[in-house]
């Protein structure tokens, strides 16, 4: 993680110096009162380290929605995905779908990588919080689209399968500033596990799809 | 004796109220319950507990000066509380700082008390120093419940807060990428059947900051705005803010004058 972070930290530097040039609206400048305060305001607590507020290119990126969401911004939106698309390795054993009982399990857990946590807590999917996704389960968050009958309304061609392991592994790949955690990219999942919720929503058998 | 009694017959009504509501009934009757539940102990919120103690504690002598927080200024003259609240966070000229409510109380129990500061901050919630404070802090509040949120921008070093604030409003990290903007600047969101308000519009930060601090039932606790903030960090999966810094006040800054013209309606009674 510290490499990629450093990998990004300087790619995001270079972006910045180009988006920086010629364009109306720039990122955010550097404010070292702001950087000051952020890193004056917190301390490090059980596995909630201070690395935390070290930003990568991605989250100092979309921490500034005005120029994220602008037309300048645009070239650099798809720098970021590019970067997080570069990161997305497919499954080690070609297997794209596991256990959607299993993948049901980690969608309903929100648990873990808090400072209350210990560092082998089980972290969720936490997928719930944001998706619909088997219609029987009514406490549901909106943040995120609908998920029920992802896999009736599109198959499960090669092409379905890559995107769908693309956008859990790491959705930023596809929309830069997505709301959706990076799950593989943080290690927030592993491969197995993203494996299962791929099932839960492509597998004929999973709830999604009855 | 009475109203605890009461408050266990409420508390039990809800428990069924919500089991039964996650059984059968749509999402939307799980707000209708707790607004229900609300309304039933709305005489009698538990926060009152805390105020009665946090009243004593205002006029009872204490710290090494043996003296009272009776002569603290909380932004509209020494002594005065009536009010106070609906208009923090301020700029405080003694110390030249923006303040928010527990920072402000700090700098009295420091001034006028002789407590040290630092043992406030490192006490965890509900415990030793921070307990009275939470008292402190429910008596105080529920002397601004009705007003209108009143907060000033005049003063460049508010306005300064508030900028550094908004920034911090949007500031992502952790390795989930969140900022407090992931959950609380569109309309109409939920996590699970939580409803989110948007607190970048002056109607959704009157109704996050219009209701705390608060009686939270799901932990039988009186929380303050800091211990709130603070587990919206816990959850953010960022590292600890640390009590009172900067970085509180400056989100307390950016909620409080987006709510501006919202009634304050502290102690809340939250789910």
């Amino acid at each position: 993680m510290k490499n990629i972070k450093s990998l990004l930290a300087i790619g995001s530097f270079t972006l910045l110096a180009i988006a920086m040039q010629g364009s109306a609206i720039a990122q955010q400048a550097n404010d070292p009162k702001f950087n000051k305060m952020i890193k004056d305001g917190f301390k490090a607590e059980g596995i909630a380290g201070l690395d935390r507020i070290d930003q990568d290119a991605t989250q100092k990126f979309c921490s500034d929605p005005v120029f994220a969401n602008s037309k300048q911004g645009e070239k650099m939106r798809e720098k970021i995905q590019k970067i997080n698309m570069d990161t997305i390795k497919q499954p080690s054993d070609g297997k794209y779908m596991g256990d959607w009982k299993k993948g049901e399990a980690i969608a309903q857990s929100g648990r873990g990588a808090t400072w209350t946590d210990k560092a082998d807590t089980p972290v969720g999917g936490g997928c719930y919080n944001c998706h619909q996704i088997d219609p029987k389960e009514i406490s549901h968050g909106n943040i995120g689209p609908s998920l029920t009958g992802y896999g009736k309304l599109r198959g499960n061609s090669q092409e379905v399968l890559t995107y769908t392991w693309n956008r859990i592994n790491n959705s930023k790949a596809y929309n830069a500033c997505s709301n959706m955690p990076r799950f593989a990219h943080f290690k927030l999942l592993s491969e197995q596990q993203i494996q299962d919720v791929m099932a839960l929503l492509l597998d004929p058998a999973s709830p999604v799809n009855q | 004796m009475h109203r605890k009694y009461t408050l266990g017959i409420a508390s039990g009504l809800l428990a069924t109220m919500l089991s039964i509501s996650s059984l059968s009934y749509a999402q939307k009757s799980a707000t209708d319950e707790i607004a229900k539940y609300r309304e039933m102990i709305a005489d009698g919120n538990p926060s009152e507990l805390y105020e009665a103690a946090g009243d004593e504690l205002w006029k009872k002598p204490a710290g090494p000066k043996n003296a009272t927080l009776e002569k603290c200024d909380l932004g509209l003259g020494a002594g005065v509380v009536k009010g106070a609240a609906a208009q923090l966070p301020r700029y405080f000229k003694d110390t030249n700082k923006v303040q928010d409510l527990e920072s402000r109380l700090i700098t009295c129990m420091q001034v006028l008390q002789g407590r040290d500061p630092q043992e406030m901050i490192d006490a965890p919630f509900q415990k030793g120093p921070k307990k009275d404070m939470e008292a402190i802090v429910a008596y105080v509040v529920t002397l601004s419940k009705g007003d209108k949120i009143k907060v000033s921008t005049n003063h460049p070093k508010e306005k300064e807060m508030y900028e550094l604030g908004k920034r911090a409003f949007f500031f992502q990290g952790g390795p989930m990428d969140f900022s407090c903007a992931s959950c609380h600047a569109e309309d109409g969101k939920r996590i699970r059947l939580q409803d989110l308000p948007n607190i970048t519009t002056q109607k959704g930060a009157a109704l996050g900051w219009g209701y705390w601090p608060a009686y939270r039932v799901s932990s039988g606790q009186f929380w303050t705005m800091q211990q709130r903030l603070n587990d919206c960090f816990r959850q953010q999966r960022f590292p600890f803010p640390i009590y009172t810094s900067d970085l509180t006040v400056a989100l307390s800054m950016y909620m409080a004058k987006n709510a501006n013209g919202g009634t304050v309606e502290t102690p809340g009674l939250k789910r």
